[in-house]
């Protein structure tokens, strides 16, 4: 099984709240791998909104996403570049 | 029993206008008898189940619903509901009821109540407010379930009686709001929100009375409780008595005639019979209040409140943000003009995650032109953001409590700075933009001579200025009875502010409360103010009682007033007055005056 793990940032001023987390946990169920988000040794189901969303992240949160799976790599990938764009949040 | 009943006064937000006599229904989505039962069986399992997926499924259709019943100018709001449909069916919620149903036994609701009582453990235990609250989402998403469940009438509330009825609430939802069909409910009231609360907002765009911020009017009202709304002042009362509602039936006749005339007089000039033309435009704060200024017959905006986008976020608006807010106001009401007044609060009302600190006396603090004189960064973004939109439109930039002539030389500079940035990014703006200051603080109105040299236009702010001037806090109820516009200090202060602007030749507008008051009409139009702005839905009824006046008998009011000795005095002056020239008109205004 492969495990991948990616460090990420949040960049979007807002955080993930419920418009972003509903798009990260969206994004992460497309992928058969199991997501997890993880933050100051606290890990969530990255596929659930309400996990997510009760991990608080405000901006400039450093957290950790990781896939276990077969397309694990494709989803940290993904996951990664969705949180690196902010969001577009701004559109 | 029923006639023990007592009437009582609310006074809340009037968010929405129109009066309405009637019955009311309590919207209580909180208060629902949930069953508790085990299942023995699987296939008692399997149906609790199956009941669950499906009142989901509703729930999710009735939310699309929604989020397709959106007027396009609001769909900004349809964020939330997305999110709410992604939680619908989250793991944590859907999946976990599913496993309780089947792991414990028991019926979906209970399996559903214990299921969000981890949610809400682990919602509360979120340090940072922001996140925290958006447990309200979580929870008006399983109060759907359960109405669906329960087969409450809640679902449907808009629908759930024959005869129409006002409805009451503690808060409404955005969902709620969206489902509110004008048929059945008459008015809304409910004890929280404000004039750009969601409720308010939907109210007026389908054009229901609304009276919002009432605290405690859902705790105070069973159902079919008898109330009278008035949208226009506020005021709502319950079990009201028989004179009061003969009263309340009069005034209701009045708007609705009222209503009626409108249609086919708003768009007419305010001109006095003698000639003498006034500009009469609106106060917004808010891009879905146009269509209503439009209706309403008003000729420009006078007044933009822009303080809404630094109260509505964490962060401060954008440069980006604020011009396109500008701009899209300016190219949907072109070619009318709108006048911006610039921030007028204070950092402890900013929403934003700086940290201003907390004053002691914030009305005599830190805020409006002061406290962008010190936030600069805060200041230019904006001054940037309304020039860049003046390419698109007539706008005219506004001050707010200038108390002396230091500040708006200081204002003059910075602004001066941001123009030659955007020159020399070739960025385009109306170098004529005109720029005018309001006089509300006392000061400027003694050295009013001075400022006038400075700007291109005044705008009287009453509500600050009688406040400042009287020392009165009208929020104060032992003393609020005070705050008269009537006071000879005050009509003597306006006289002196119009003499000022009119001698170094600008013009001089007003737009506090006082504008919007039928009863102050003869003598402002007296004074010589070019220009009123007022609330939209005042408009029609303002500009047709200027038509029927002559500029030089006001102004003969005026100067009477004016010399007057007492409050007593300038308000029997005023009545005479009206008695001799307005006599059709009286009845109305005196209606008015006693019931407010």
């Amino acid at each position: 099984m492969m495990v991948v793990e990616q460090d990420i940032v949040i960049k979007n001023k807002l955080g993930l709240h419920a418009r972003p987390a509903s798009r990260f946990a969206q994004l992460a169920c497309s992928f058969e791998s199991d997501i997890k988000l993880m933050k100051n040794s606290i890990a969530v189901d990255g596929k659930s909104i309400l996990e997510v969303l009760t991990l608080a992240c405000p901006a400039g949160s450093h957290l950790k996403i990781i896939a276990t799976g077969q397309d694990a790599k494709q989803a940290a990938e993904a996951l990664g570049s969705l949180v690196a764009s902010g969001f577009n949040e701004c559109d | 029993m029923e006639n023990l009943t007592q009437c009582i006064k609310l006074k809340g937000i009037g968010a929405s206008p129109g009066i309405v006599i009637g019955h009311c229904q309590l919207h209580d989505p909180g208060h629902i008898k949930l069953p508790y039962y085990y299942i023995f069986s699987l296939e008692g399992i399997e149906f609790e189940q199956d009941r669950f997926i499906q009142a989901v499924d509703v729930v999710e259709r009735h939310i699309k619903d929604v989020i397709s019943e959106i007027p396009d100018e609001i769909l900004h709001h349809s964020d939330m509901f997305h999110a709410q449909l992604a939680m619908l069916k989250d793991k944590m919620l859907f999946e976990k009821t599913l496993e309780a149903i089947a792991l414990d036994g028991i019926n979906a609701e209970w399996a559903l109540e214990d299921v969000f009582a981890k949610i809400k453990r682990s919602f509360l235990q979120i340090k940072d407010p922001f996140f925290r609250e958006r447990l309200k989402d979580v929870e008006y998403v399983v109060k759907l379930i359960f109405d669906v469940l329960t087969d409450a009438a809640t679902m449907d509330f808009a629908a759930k009686k024959d005869a129409a009825f006002i409805l009451v609430a503690h808060d409404l939802t955005p969902v709620d709001t969206v489902r509110l069909r004008p048929d059945k409910v008459l008015a809304v009231v409910t004890d929280m929100g404000s004039r750009t609360s969601h409720t308010a907002i939907l109210a007026r765009s389908i054009g229901i009375p609304a009276v919002v911020g009432l605290e405690a009017v859902s705790e105070l009202v069973n159902d079919d409780t008898l109330l009278v709304v008035d949208g226009l002042t506020g005021d709502v009362f319950i079990n009201p008595d028989e004179g009061l509602i003969r009263r309340y039936v009069e005034k209701q006749d009045c708007y609705i005639s009222h209503s009626a005339r409108v249609a086919t007089d708003s768009h007419l000039p305010a001109c006095t019979r003698d000639g003498f033309t006034l500009e009469i435009k609106a106060n917004i704060e808010m891009v879905d209040e146009l269509p209503s200024l439009l209706i309403n017959g008003a000729e420009g905006v006078g007044l933009l409140r822009t303080e809404v986008m630094y109260v509505a976020k964490k962060e401060l608006p954008t440069e980006d943000e604020l011009f396109v807010s500008y701009k899209v106001m300016l190219q949907r009401i072109a070619p009318l003009p709108i006048t911006i007044r610039t921030l007028d609060i204070g950092g402890d009302k900013l929403a934003s995650s700086v940290n201003f600190g907390a004053e002691i006396n914030p009305a005599l603090g830190l805020r409006a032109v002061r406290f962008c004189l010190k936030e600069q960064g805060l200041f230019q973004a904006q001054l940037r953001a309304i020039l860049k939109a003046s390419a698109f439109g007539d706008v005219r930039l506004m001050i707010p409590m200038i108390s002396g002539k230091g500040e708006i030389m200081a204002v003059k500079i910075i602004l001066d700075e941001v123009k030659e940035d955007l020159l020399k990014q070739g960025i385009a703006f109306n170098h004529d933009m005109k720029l005018g200051i309001m006089i509300e603080v006392p000061s400027a109105v003694m050295i009013a001579d001075v400022l006038a040299k400075e700007v291109d236009f005044f705008s009287i702010g009453t509500n600050d200025l009688i406040q400042y001037a009287l020392a009165i806090d009208r929020g104060n109820e032992f003393v609020a009875h005070l705050y008269d516009p009537f006071h000879p200090a005050i009509v003597r202060m306006l006289k002196r502010i119009v003499q000022a602007g009119h001698d170094a030749g600008i013009p001089v507008s007003m737009c506090g409360e006082m504008a919007g008051e039928p009863l102050y009409v003869p003598f402002l139009v007296g004074l010589g103010l070019d220009e009123l702005s007022m609330t939209p839905t005042v408009i029609p009824r303002i500009k047709r009682i200027i038509r029927t006046l002559d500029k030089t008998q006001c102004g003969s009011l005026s100067e009477a007033i004016i010399n007057a000795s007492c409050i007593r005095e300038t308000y029997e002056l005023l009545e005479d007055f009206l008695a001799k020239y307005l006599p059709e008109d009286r009845e109305l205004i005196q209606s008015l005056c006693k019931i407010s």
